[in-house]
């Protein structure tokens, strides 16, 4: 669904229109000051020396700009850089599965005919309205029986399950022409070789998006790692900065340096291709 | 004669024999081969959790020994049991999902509708400045937005301060905490909205409004006639996505009032993650899940017969 928007020239409004948008441009500009002020917020007061941070009034601007907190929160919480590590390691485990896996079942489900094909899809798609809470019990289960507490092995595993992307590539599957997987299968092409060199490039759109997405929604989890990782060298970020919050009380400084330096590398990657955010949004709505 | 025979039994072989088998594999294998690896996962990781999730909440659950049985003991021991925060917590969450999921869908359609007429750059620059804080991790705005709403150094206190105002206890006091919380959801832009929201209304033919223009319709009455009943699905599609979203509240509140103050801000989750993380009552946080399943399920239902009630396609 490719949207165009076409926007008339400004000058050939009736002039009595003006002052409205003027009017559209404030709220616009207003409501995007008023939700990106807690992000300025969280940066401004990582970078506010200790002393600093409860004064009155508080600097609107970081005139006392130092690095000051960044120094003590590698010093007192020296677990820092392994909760990066995990998450990292979480998160990228978990997107390149749904990368290959969820393709290959995507085009599957788009493309071939086989017998069941219909149930198991709409047994995939109904569990989508499942709260992801009600598996909670039984995995809590599973890693109190087998010892599994800490081990990073009990975050990826569940976050394979995850069966948005395989909705979201058969989707995008579906619109590309059946021809060019024909033309493969004469040109002697195998079956993984159709899907490795015809469906996979041509998915790169859908792929950046299921990407972005699993990648995001991974690195951001909360819950579940929360009662698996006890030990503090485990943590995952989202479980560490949680984690600074009822050890530092009161050493906002610390807590938010910790805060700001997780939340960085999402805002880089949103910038750098927020496109392709933007664009994923929508693909995934279109769900039919 | 043997000729006949043999020939016979080629046909009807197929349906039976290895022969059979090895020509359904060469005709479907790859369909099963594709789909195995997700298939495997969502059987062991959602399937089976799912069904041994029903079964745990009717038993009394016990890791080391025999559980028993016990019928709907669970399920009355959720709502029943610690003078029934449970009901409290879905009390709570009820009216977080109220205010919040309305004022979302207001705030997304009012803001979808005035970037529109904005050109292809000023589009994408509000869209991408919605959108950063919901890359940003929930707990992460949590922990931001519990600072900011600090009695007394706090944000908001400061500002408040400046215009005379008496500093509000907005996360101590428990007739505040939980719509301090709310608030936080609803001064954050519902992106998600937003930009289905504008793609809704971009793929809208510019035709009908122009019929519109030439029977004399002004900007609300177009709005109202034409954008509003065509973008329907979009808008039943957002209610959806966050009527679940506000059911399933957690990090938020968790990090924002880890108290609970009271229990005025127990929402359903939280509760969930009481029983079970720090209770170890595995019969009964499994009923609660149900319970939120069943809630989410009921809504979901009854908002796409209520508003595809009259949408066309």
């Amino acid at each position: 669904m490719a949207v165009k928007t076409v926007s008339r020239p400004l000058a050939l409004r009736p002039v009595r229109l003006r002052w409205k948008t003027l009017l559209a441009w404030v709220i616009l500009l207003l409501t995007t000051l008023i939700s990106l002020f807690p992000m300025y917020w969280l940066f401004i007061t990582a970078l506010t020396p200790t002393g600093a941070t409860t004064k009155t009034p508080p600097d609107l601007l970081p005139f006392n700009a130092s690095l000051e907190n960044f120094e003590r929160l590698f010093k007192q919480a020296a677990n820092y850089w392994s909760w990066a590590f995990n998450s990292l390691v979480i998160t990228l485990s978990i997107t390149a599965f749904h990368l290959f896996f969820d393709t290959m079942a995507g085009y599957a489900f788009a493309k071939k005919r086989f017998p069941g094909r219909t149930i198991l899809f709409w047994l995939i798609l109904s569990t989508l309205m499942i709260p992801p809470h009600v598996t909670l019990v039984p995995s809590y289960v599973v890693v109190q029986t087998f010892n599994l507490r800490d081990s990073l092995w009990a975050i990826i595993l569940p976050g394979w399950a995850n069966v948005f992307g395989i909705f979201l590539m058969r989707q995008f599957i579906q619109t590309l022409p059946t021809e060019l997987e024909e033309a493969g299968r004469i040109d002697g092409c195998s079956e993984f070789g159709i899907f490795w060199r015809i469906i996979l490039p041509l998915s790169k759109p859908a792929i950046g998006a299921l990407a972005i997405f699993t990648f995001v929604r991974f690195w951001n989890d909360f819950l579940w790692p929360s009662m698996v990782l006890i030990k503090n060298a485990s943590y995952t970020l989202p479980v560490g900065v949680a984690s600074l919050q009822s050890e530092f009380a009161t050493d906002y400084g610390l807590i938010f340096a910790g805060a700001a330096l997780a939340a960085l590398p999402m805002i880089i990657f949103f910038l750098a291709f927020s496109r392709y955010f933007l664009d994923g949004v929508r693909v995934g709505a279109i769900k039919g | 004669m043997a000729d006949v025979g043999q020939f016979k039994g080629a046909r009807v072989q197929p349906t039976t024999g290895s022969r059979g088998l090895s020509r359904f594999l060469r005709r479907y294998g790859w369909g099963y081969i594709f789909v195995m690896p997700s298939i495997l996962v969502f059987t062991i990781f959602t399937l089976v959790p799912v069904a041994w999730s029903f079964i745990i909440s009717f038993q009394d659950f016990q890791l080391r020994r025999e559980s028993t049985w016990v019928g709907f003991q669970n399920y009355s021991d959720a709502f029943t049991t610690q003078n029934g925060v449970f009901l409290e917590a879905l009390r709570n969450t009820v009216y977080y999902a109220l205010v919040t999921v309305t004022a979302n869908i207001l705030i997304a359609l009012t803001i979808a509708s005035l970037i529109q007429p904005l050109n292809k750059y000023a589009q994408t620059f509000f869209r991408a400045a919605y959108y950063l804080p919901a890359v940003t991790s929930a707990v992460i705005i949590a922990v931001v937005w519990r600072w900011m709403f600090n009695t007394q150094w706090g944000f908001l206190n400061f500002l408040l301060s400046r215009v005379g105002a008496e500093p509000v206890k907005w996360l101590a006091d428990p007739d505040i905490a939980l719509n301090s919380v709310i608030l936080s959801t609803v001064l954050t832009v519902p992106a998600t909205g937003i930009v289905l929201f504008s793609a809704a209304m971009g793929s809208v033919p510019k035709d009908y409004y122009e019929a519109a223009e030439i029977e004399g319709a002004g900007p609300v009455r177009k709005w109202w006639s034409i954008t509003l009943p065509l973008i329907k699905a979009t808008t039943l599609y957002v209610t959806v996505l966050y009527t679940i979203a506000s059911f399933e509240v957690f990090e938020k509140v968790y990090i924002m009032v880890p108290s609970g103050v009271g229990n005025s801000t127990q929402t359903i989750v939280t509760q969930i993650y009481q029983t079970l993380f720090d209770q170890r009552r595995y019969g009964v946080a499994s009923a609660q899940a149900i319970v939120l399943f069943g809630i989410i399920a009921t809504i979901a239902v009854f908002q796409f017969r209520f508003l595809k009630s009259d949408v066309e396609y």
